[in-house]
Formats: C-alpha cells, structure tokens, sequence
C-alpha cells in the first residue's frame, strides 16, 4: 500500500477522526492548516512526528492531523514529549495545548522544560480562556474581562508568556496570530528546525467563549517586528514587555545544548532507546566487583 | 569473661555525621571475606547532623538475614546510644568504648569492656582515626583478615592520598591488636564458625538488587525527584549512567518524573521512577494515564511511615492500599514485594518485561528496611534473566488498541514502521481516536479492566510455600518481612507451622486459596490495619485469624515475631 506524501501525508485518515469536535469558526482549524502546512514544507512523513498533547479544546489535534500522536493529560504535555524527544531523538516532537493547558496546570513544567532544553516545539494555542470547560478566565485573560466564574471580572495581572521565556533564557521564543496564514507557517517551520525548546504562543479566537479577543480584535491590536534582532535578549525583552499593540514574529533564539546532548545514553550509542538491549556484561561486571 | 557463639549481634551508634558508616563498610566487608555470613541494617533519624544513628551488624557462622532486637556488643560513640538502645541491652551485653560515652545511670549496670579508642587514634596521628580503630577492634574480635580492612581501607580511601591510606591502615592496625589482645586476655570470647563459600560471595543492599536488578532488566531512563528513603535507587542508577548510556533526570516534581517517564515508554525506552508514597501520591493521576492508554510504567516505591511526610527515615508497610487502590477508573496493575535480595534482583529486572508485555504499570514495593539492609548472597544467575521485548512495527493499518480476546493489544512505538501510532487517555477507539460510544465504551473497559487483568491473573506466579501443606497453622508474610518470620519459624521449630511468603502481591492467581484451605492464618505485617490480610479476603475470600501487626516505624525483629507466633500456635 503506497501512503500518501506531502500536505495529503497529514490529512487524518482513521474512520473517528474526520469528526472535528470544534465549533465552526474557531481559530483551531487555522493552527491545524497551519501546522500541517508547515510539517508538510518540512517535507517530514507522519511516521516521523510526534504530537503530544495535554487536554483542552486546543489539545485535540493529534486526532485531527495524520501524525504519532499521544493525548494525555492537562498540563502534562511538555513532560511527557521531553520523555518521547529523550528516548527517540530522531522523531521531530511537538508539545501542543491550550494557555491554561501550558500556563496554568503545566506552568512549572514549561519553566523546568525551559532550564533543561529538550529539542521539542511546544506550541500554545492562546485564546486567552478556557475553551472546553466552557469560558472560564485562562492565565491569559485580560484584566476586567467577565466570566461565569468571574462575575466581578478578571483582576489578576495576565501572564507574559514572551517576557517569562526571554527572562529565562529560553532557547527560541515567538509569537504569532494564526489569522496571518503564511507568516504563522514560516514561524513555525523554523521554531521546528531550531535546536532546543521552541515556544510557540499561538494568538487564536475563541468564538465561543472569548467575545473580546476576536479575530478583528487581535489583528487591530498586533503587528510584525520588521526590525527586530532576535539574538539581542535585551531588545526581545522590551518587546516582551510592549502590550498593546502585541508584537508578534521571532522574539528570541539563543542556541545552546538540549537536554538529548547531554545526557551520557547518546555519546556513544546513537540508536533511540527501543531498539537497545540490557547491558549484563556490564551487570556481570558489577557483581564481580562487588565480590572482591 | 563473657563468651558469644555462632551468631553475635553488633550494634555501632553515634551521631549522624559522625563516621559509623565507614566502621560499618570496613567491618562488613572485612568480616565476609574473613570467611563469616554478615547482615547489616541501619535506623537513622531525620537530621544531617547529630542525633543518634545505629548499625546491627550480624556476624554468624550461619547465613543470617534479619534484623534482632538482641545486642550482644554495643559501641557507643557518643552519650545517649545506651539510652537510645535501651530497651535492646541485657545482662550479657558487652558495651565496648570509652566510659566517657556510657551515661552515667548505665555504669555499673551494664558490661563495660573500656577500650582507649580515642587514646589510640590520637597515637596515629589524629582523633579522626578512631572509625577505622574501632573497625580493626571488633575485626580483631573475631581474628579476621586484617589484609581485606588493609584492602578495603585502599578502596575507600585511595583517592585522598597515600598518606591518609597508611595512617588509617595504622589506626585499624592498633584497633586490630587490641581486640587479639582482648580475646587472648579472655575479657572476650568469640566462636563463630567460618565458611569459605562465602568469600566468594557478593554483599548486596536492597537499594543496589533494586537498581541493579532494573539494569539488568533494561531499563535506560529514570526520571525521579528525591525523596527518601528511595533516593538510593536513582543515586544508583544516575552514578551508573555513563557506563551503562542510559538517561537519568532529576526533574522539577513527581508528577514530570511520571509523565517523563511515560513519554519514554511511549516512544519505546524501559523507563522507572524511584520514589516513596507522598511523591507516589502526586504520580497517581499520572498512573490512571498509563491505565488508560495502556501505557507501561515501571514504578519503584520504597514505603516510609505515613500519613503524609510521616517518619521520613523509618519504616512501614503502609502502602499497599496506596498502590492498589491509587488512580481513578479500572485498571490493572501488577504489585510486586520482594522479601530477599535476590528476589529484588530478579523481580526488577522482571517487571520491565511484565510492564511491556502487559501495559500496565508495575509497581515494586520495597520500604526503608529493605532498601538499607544487606547481606552475603551468592552471585546472582545472569541465566536466569530473561529479556523479553513485546514491541511490534507499526504496519499501515495498524490500530494502538485492537480489540483482542486476552484484552492485550499489539504495541508499536513511533518511528518503526510507516504507520503512525496514537495513543489517548480520553475513552477511544480501536485506532486510539476520541470516542463517546457506548458500545464502544463498554468494550474498551471490559477488554482492560476485565479481560487484560483475568489474563495477568491467571499467569501470575504462586507464593512461596515453606514447611508442609498439612500443617495446622500457616503464617503469611509479603515483602520486606520474609527475613524475619523465617528466622522466627525456625526457631520456634514446629512442624505443623508452615510459612507462606508473597513477593508477588497483586493480581493474586485464585489457585493461591488452596493454601489456605483448613488452616489457622496468622497474617504479619508491618502496617497498623493489616492491609495484605484486608487483601487476602477481597482477593480470595480468605480469613485470616490473627494479625501480627507492628507500626512504630521500626522493622519486625526476630524474637518479635517468634514472641507474637508463640503466643498463637501455643
Ligand atoms: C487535572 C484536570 N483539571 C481540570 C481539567 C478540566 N479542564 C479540561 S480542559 C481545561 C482548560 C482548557 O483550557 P485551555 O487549556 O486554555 O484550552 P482550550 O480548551 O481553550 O483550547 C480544564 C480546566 C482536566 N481535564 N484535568
Ligand atoms: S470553545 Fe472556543 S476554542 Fe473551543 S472549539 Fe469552540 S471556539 Fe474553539
């Protein structure tokens, strides 16, 4: 049987998973185009990728694109892709979630995936509220805006996703609105290609739940960093810190060792974990020692 | 003259801090391969420093596995051991040290052989000394051979420079001619028969057969967050990291230990987290994942006293109910207690295999007993290893969790194979897409939680008989407490007490209920309900008649047990 290749590779193909369970018109289906479109130009078969998810509306996309793909637990996204990068470094491994899928339930998990760099993207679908449990405010959510269960309105101060990254010298650090198709595509590509942690925060609509951010609302209240040196972590931070209009583009990139590079399993052996077998010589040895 | 034979209980304490692990090292080590069976366990306060800490050194002519309450020689290194131990000192205790060190409400009542340590170290050179003296005096005790402590002492020392190799060689030297000196004198008599095998023979902590036991079953990723009195076990594996190329993390909590670890599985590695019931307790919703999409999982729980952070360096058998009932929804798991040594090794190495062939999380329970006690043992059998590897390709077409008669599905891993692989821990389908069918539903429950567990079920293993299917009274233990109920039995030398011991915990195999047909059942555990006896009946409708329960943080000794089964069988 020949498999399909290109943009056609990623279509879902099982008989469940062409039942989309989003709500016409949600800025999803544009991250999915998005990201299959940039998979595709990657020119990586599914076989190679792998989509692991937490839980949320955003979270339901290995189901709807044709990759490897694990949905697994609110918040968890990020440990769990670090553990699949770990043990088969060769698969391009992608950490996908809503903001309070990543900013809330996993935040110390994206603040500890940032110190140790595993070579994963983790992308953040920010509709700046919760989408599947039904509009309550996400650690996103503007100032003022009223919930069912912020009757009085929000008065925590948003989290900053951009300035947190660049604070803490993650490795690639972006921010884009899946309202501009091809700009988002190239974003993406290259936060896959870069080596180490990529963040991703994905600007998208929630028309269900979020009647303030709309799609006209993030395109009156965004625009593109034309002179921007992403290896200037100063000049990202000022950027960072710049909330209305939001920037958007490439914030930061600073290359250095991932997680996979460091540890001892592949200094010598190159081969992902599966395909290896227990060491007993070794065993032997230390039971020999233990005798004298 | 006060004279010990065949089996002589040595007790060392002192302040955290204060070197009694290397008096311990020197004479363990030393004494094996003088030709004699050692045992050591060690009971340690929460602190860094000060306090009081103890080692029981067992030296016997026989092999000897457990802890006794009994001590025979005592070595006090500061004020408060004889307090502390109190309760554990007869009339023919020796308590061997400086009188400086003996309270005063002791002097007088108890055997005090003075021995001038401190006088000897400072003849070397410097009080530091006095760990290695005191080491060379018990070794001289027992006429051991003074070249193993002059080896040992290289071993250990060997790196801080030859100088300080010779000055505690000298300092074990003097210690070594005193205790000749005090057996010549007669002061002290010691009879303990040599066995040449045991020269050949390995010394193995439960932390070492655990770790040694999970590389040697595999396992290339560990991922964990501290916690005693696990922490052995990933310090074990991360200082065998290099040699062996595998990954070991400490991550930011037990909850990305967890995940971590099944994101490795997913993708193929054998991966373990060490950790004790509060960090096992985070790990739970992690572990309704792996149940859920069938994830394997290989847990090692060394148990500590609870609730919560409980009696962080003691130890208990308390949870069992933690690891059975732990997690939300149906699913199996496979629970595994190892009583020895070698059952540590080989059930560890074991479970990597149990948890790839089943997909289910495989949990080890050990506890702060069981991981600071060790023992002479014959080498374990690296033949007796098997490495069983259950992962298929992934073949276009291929469904995650095909619909299967013994409920296992056929599990591939990304990246081997052109099709891809999609796991889920919502309800899903066959290919491992979200559904909310009922049909569908009722079937994927049935196929883990009925249909894969009766399969784990009927393939378990059956406990360990030992003694006479006809006996009147049957005794059952699990895990940890094999040692001492054995021992107890022995002594108390009836033919109509059998001994049932379960390393091998849950799902239990229903054929297990015909040992315990027409008899008396004295379950012993070290919990304060009897959570195993609570077990026994849920599982195979077994009553139990007695329980011998201990729950003060402390391990069973032998003559407890023995008390507690004379008590009932007389
Ligand atoms: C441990 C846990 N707590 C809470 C939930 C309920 N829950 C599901 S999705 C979600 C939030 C979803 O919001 P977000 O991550 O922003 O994703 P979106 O649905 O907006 O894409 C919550 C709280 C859960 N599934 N697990
Ligand atoms: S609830 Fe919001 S985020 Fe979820 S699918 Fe609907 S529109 Fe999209």
């Amino acid at each position: 049987m020949n498999l399909p290749t290109g943009r056609e590779a990623f279509e879902p193909r099982r008989p469940t998973s062409k039942d989309v369970a989003w709500c016409p018109g949600c800025g999803n289906f544009g991250i999915r185009n998005i990201l299959i479109s940039a998979l595709a130009e990657l020119g990586l078969k599914p076989s190679e990728v792998a989509i692991i998810s937490g839980i949320g509306q955003a979270a339901k996309m290995p189901h709807y694109i044709n990759a490897n793909g694990y949905h697994t637990l609110h918040g968890r996204a990020i440990p769990i892709a670090t553990g699949v990068k770990a043990a088969s470094p060769e698969l391009t491994v992608i950490a996908e979630g809503g903001d309070g899928d990543m900013y809330a339930e996993g935040g110390n998990h994206l603040l500890h995936a940032i110190r140790r760099n595993p070579d994963i993207t983790v992308l953040i679908h920010d509709n700046q509220i919760y989408g599947l449990t039904k509009g309550q405010a996400s650690p996103t959510t503007m100032v003022g805006m009223k919930t069912p269960t912020q009757p009085w309105g929000v008065f925590e101060e948003p989290f900053n996703p951009i300035a947190l990254a660049i604070a803490m010298n993650a490795s690639f650090v972006a921010r884009t609105f899946m309202g501009y198709f091809r700009e988002s595509v190239e974003i993406i590509k290259k936060a896959i290609q870069h080596k180490g942690l990529a963040i991703v925060d994905i600007l998208h609509p929630c028309v269900s739940f979020n009647k303030v951010n709309t799609y006209a609302w993030y395109r009156e209240h965004t625009y593109w960093m034309d002179d921007h040196d992403p290896h200037d972590r100063e000049a990202a931070f000022k950027r960072a810190l710049e909330e209305d209009p939001l920037p958007l583009g490439i914030f930061y990139v600073n290359e250095k060792p991932t997680f996979e590079e460091s540890v001892p399993a592949y200094r010598v052996d190159k081969r992902p974990l599966w395909q290896r077998e227990p060491k007993l010589d070794l065993v032997e040895k230390f039971f020999e020692d233990k005798k004298a | 003259m006060t004279e010990f034979k065949e089996d002589v209980s040595i007790v060392l304490g002192g302040a955290a801090g204060q070197g009694i692990q290397t008096v311990e090292g020197i004479l363990t080590y030393a004494l094996k391969r003088s030709g004699y069976h050692v045992y050591a366990n060690k009971e340690y306060m929460s602190r860094v420093r000060g306090g009081i800490n103890t080692t029981e050194i067992r030296v016997s002519s026989r092999r000897v596995r457990a802890f006794v309450k009994r001590i025979d020689i005592l070595v006090p290194f500061k004020q408060g051991v004889l307090s502390w131990v109190s309760d554990r000192l007869s009339k023919e205790t020796v308590v061997l040290g400086e009188r400086e060190n003996v309270e005063e409400e002791f002097l007088g009542r108890v055997n005090l052989v003075e021995v001038p340590l401190t006088k000897l170290a400072l003849e070397t050179g410097s009080q530091l000394y006095i760990n290695t003296t005191a080491a060379g005096l018990i070794v001289g005790l027992f006429h051991g051979d003074f070249g193993a402590v002059e080896e040992y002492i290289r071993k250990r020392f060997g790196s801080k420079g030859e100088n300080v190799v010779n000055k505690n060689i000298e300092a074990a030297k003097k210690g070594y001619e005193l205790g000749v000196k005090l057996c010549e004198e007669g002061t002290i008599r010691v009879e303990v028969g040599r066995d040449e095998k045991v020269r050949e023979e390995i010394l193995l902590s439960g932390t070492e057969a655990v770790g040694i036991g999970a590389l040697a079953g595999g396992m290339n990723f560990l991922s964990f967050y501290p916690m005693s009195p696990s922490t052995g076990v990933s310090t074990f594996a991360a200082q065998k990291a290099e040699e062996f190329g595998i990954i070991v993390e400490q991550v930011e909590d037990e909850i990305s230990a967890i995940n971590m670890a099944l994101g490795a599985w997913f993708a193929g590695a054998r991966a373990m987290v060490s950790t004790s019931g509060g960090g096992f307790a985070l790990m739970s919703e992690a572990l309704s994942l792996a149940g859920m999409a069938e994830n394997p999982i290989v847990i090692h729980l060394a148990q500590r006293p609870g609730p919560a952070t409980g009696l962080p360096t003691r130890t208990m058998q308390g949870d069992l109910n933690l690891v059975l009932y732990a997690g939300h929804g149906d699913f199996p798991r496979i629970i595994l207690a190892p009583g020895s040594m070698e059952e540590a090794f080989y059930l560890t190495a074991e479970a990597f295999n149990l948890a790839d062939k089943y997909q289910v999380p495989v949990i080890i329970l050990t506890d702060q007993y069981f991981v600071d006690t060790y023992y002479n043992l014959p080498r374990p059998d690296l033949g007796r290893v098997r490495f069983e590897k259950y992962i298929v390709e992934a073949k276009p077409g291929y469904r995650r969790y095909e619909l299967t008669e013994d409920g296992i599905s056929p599990r591939a891993v990304p990246g081997y194979g052109e099709e891809v692989v999609i796991a889920n821990g919502n309800e899903h389908d066959e290919w491992g897409d979200i559904t909310e069918e009922a049909e569908l539903t009722r079937e994927m429950q049935e196929k883990r939680a009925i249909r894969k567990l009766e399969t784990i079920r009927k393939n378990a293993p059956l406990p360990r008989l030992i003694g006479s299917e006809n006996a009147r009274y049957l005794v059952v233990s699990w895990g940890s407490t094999l040692h001492a109920v054995e021992e107890a039995i022995e002594k108390l030398g009836r033919d109509d007490v059998a001994f049932l011991h379960f390393s091998w915990v849950y799902p239990l195999n229903p054929e297990t209920k015909r040992f315990f047909e027409g008899k008396t059942v004295i379950v012993v555990e070290n919990n304060v309900t009897g959570q195993f006896a609570d077990l026994l009946k849920k599982e195979l409708g077994v009553d139990v008649h007695h329980r011998v329960l201990k729950y003060d943080g402390r391990p069973f000794s032998v003559e407890e047990v023995f008390d507690a089964l004379k008590g009932v069988v007389e």
